[in-house]
């Protein structure tokens, strides 16, 4: 055995105490080891909070980047031309011949219009008139489909020769609503007091879904045979994708040269986008609900710790013994909690991200998860657990010495 | 120089009437002493501990470590007393349980700020000092309470201190156990080491070369007095 023998070390004349830095987390994961199932049950709490706010995060960013994706697939260079309201109130007209003067205008690639004919569809001839589905009757062009970048899942869209005959072509939701499915010329459908054949159905249209739950026919047979005024009720102007703002701006004055102030111009993407961000303020509740998981959480670790500062106050003692500072054994249990929040907060970010991918993939969405969003949700973990560890860490620190060892 | 020295200290407990603890002890225990404070329970012994260990302060009187006055310290300037240059043994040992005996004593250093790895080898040569060589990665768990109690006092002289207290430190052992933590004591004490045993066994007190006991928080009677 080596001779042990007393040295007089530099300490000694400044005697102090030094908790180092790298210390620290050893001293937290082994509080921790001690009481494994404790701290995976208090961890669970936070962990749920960080999850839920993560995945309503992700699946809202998730869902409106698809958003993005399909109105970009679709162009947003697509705008609208409607009648807007007098000065008096009443509603007014757009000139027959503003679809023609729109199409004039030089980066305009394509326009087509729609008109209102005073009609309704049904089935057959047996169904109550009251029964209209709620579906419209609309003259269209026979370029409205391709203007509007749509697509016919049955049958053809109206053309040259159909749009001076009884045809009509339904939209996806008029087309269920009357139960339809086939668009071969064999089916029929009552509208206007007499019969149509269905010689079309179209996709749902994303960019004008006001459009599913109509039945569109052609302009000359709704002047013809159903009196239809042919005045449009609608323009939609596709432009090239540069000159946007610039048709944007015209398009009123060019549309009802007589009234301009009568047109109103709108640029259907726009109010998709906004729709879409006003459903991203319904997420805020399940946010708040994120939060206060988060809360929960952290009063469940500020719990544990006061129960670990009462069942170690042997520990406590003996490192105040071995020359702990007070501030020592705070930065100690703080840490503790916060290495607990820490270890919450991954596990919460890794699970609500898998529920983002799990969510995404089963709508076939491309999976969006922001790493700044998971290194901010584990970030405000900690600070929940910090927070949590105070009081405890104080009640530690204040304990004394002597007290603490006659446990 | 005198390891420890105590000037008229006395230590009172707050109560209506108040509890005197220590009333105006004096002694000084010089470096490479071994000495026993004995005395039946309520005499004050644990209190002379603690104060002596700067765990507690005097109400009044002078408690000079290394030759240095303690009592009007700031606290974080006693825990730096604390971990320079008191050692403990405590009757409980107070060992970490998830730690093997080599993290055991190195924690020992630990509020030195001291690095890891220089932590360990101090430790190692204080587990060999203790004759735990053998033991250095079994946990407490795995040893017996006399191995356990090695390992503590291992921990009190890691840093080398200028005195080592042990408080009852064969209190929780066999009587056989108990002479071999004696043995190792002396074994420190015959290499300059100055250690003061607390203790309410009077056996233990009588192989020691210097007792003082206490009664009702004064000295009785010190052997080493004239």
């Amino acid at each position: 055995m080596k001779p042990w023998r007393r040295r007089e070390s530099d300490a000694r004349t400044n005697p102090q105490s030094r908790l180092r830095t790298a210390d620290i987390w050893p001293l937290a994961v082994l509080g921790l080891r001690g009481r494994p199932a404790r701290a995976v049950l208090s961890a669970a709490g936070v962990a749920l909070g960080v999850a839920t706010m993560v995945a309503v995060l992700g699946i809202s960013s998730s869902s409106r980047a698809q958003l993005v994706t399909e109105i970009d697939a679709l162009g947003t260079n697509l705008l609208t031309v409607t009648p807007g309201q007098s000065f008096g109130g009443q509603s007014v007209t757009l000139p027959k011949s503003a679809p023609a003067m729109v199409a004039r205008i030089g980066p305009v690639l394509g326009a087509s219009a729609i008109g209102d004919v005073s009609a309704n569809v049904y089935r057959s001839n047996y169904i109550s008139p009251a029964n209209t589905e709620a579906i419209t009757i609309y003259a269209a062009n026979t370029n409205l489909l391709s203007t509007l970048q749509g697509s016919i899942s049955q049958g053809q869209f109206l053309n040259g020769a159909t749009s001076h005959y009884p045809a009509v072509v339904l939209g996806a939701a008029a087309a269920a609503a009357l139960g339809i499915d086939r668009a071969d010329g064999s089916t029929v459908v009552w509208l206007g007091n007499q019969w149509f054949n269905v010689v079309g159905i179209l996709q749902p249209l994303a960019l004008a879904p006001e459009l599913d739950r109509t039945a569109l026919i052609g302009f000359p047979v709704a002047e013809t045979v159903l009196h239809a005024d042919g005045s449009p009720v609608q323009i939609y102007v596709r432009t090239n994708p540069t000159s946007v703002a610039a048709v944007q701006s015209v398009l009123a004055a060019t549309a009802d040269p007589a009234a301009p102030q009568d047109a109103s111009v709108a640029n259907p993407t726009d109010a998709l986008t906004a729709r879409a961000d006003a459903s991203a303020a319904f997420q805020s509740l399940f946010l708040a609900l994120g939060a206060v998981a988060l809360i929960v959480g952290g009063i469940g670790i500020a719990n544990v710790m006061v129960i670990a500062v009462l069942e170690r106050r042997g520990e406590i003692g003996l490192r105040r013994a071995l020359g702990a500072e007070r501030a020592h054994i705070g930065i100690q249990f703080v840490a503790e909690a916060a290495l607990l929040a820490a270890i919450g907060g991954t596990s919460g970010s890794i699970l609500g991200a898998a529920a983002t991918a799990t969510y995404a993939t089963a709508r076939h969405w491309h999976t969006v998860v922001s790493l700044p969003l998971l290194l901010a949700a584990i970030a405000l973990a900690l600070l929940v657990g910090a927070t949590a560890g105070l009081y405890p860490a104080l009640r530690a620190s204040r304990l004394s010495p002597s007290e603490a060892l006659r446990t | 120089m005198s390891a420890l020295e105590l000037d008229a200290v006395t230590k009172e407990h707050p109560g209506t009437p108040p509890v005197v603890a220590l009333n105006s002890v004096t002694l000084t225990i010089g470096e490479g002493e071994m000495v026993a404070v004995v005395g039946p329970s309520g005499s004050g012994k644990s209190t002379l501990l603690a104060v002596a260990g700067t765990l507690e302060r005097p109400t009044s009187g002078e408690v000079r470590i290394g030759g240095a006055a303690v009592q009007d310290l700031p606290d974080n300037k006693l825990s730096g007393v604390r971990s320079n240059q008191i050692g403990f043994v405590f009757q409980q040992y107070f060992l970490v349980p998830t730690m093997t005996t080599l993290d055991n004593v190195a924690n020992g250093l630990l509020y030195r700020g001291i690095p890891a790895a220089d932590r360990r080898r101090a430790a190692m040569d204080a587990i060999e000092a203790v004759g735990l060589r053998h033991r250095s990665n079994h946990r407490p768990g795995e040893l017996s309470g006399g191995e356990c109690q090695r390992v503590a006092i291992a921990r009190a002289i890691v840093g080398q201190p200028t005195i080592i207290l042990a408080d009852e430190p064969t209190g929780s052992l066999d009587t056989a156990t108990g002479q071999e933590i004696l043995a190792l004591l002396h074994e420190l004490h015959d290499r300059d080491t100055t250690i003061v045993v607390v203790t309410h066994n009077r056996e233990i007190a009588d192989v020691m070369p210097r007792r003082i006991s206490l009664r009702d928080g004064a000295i009785e009677q010190d052997s080493a007095a004239p």
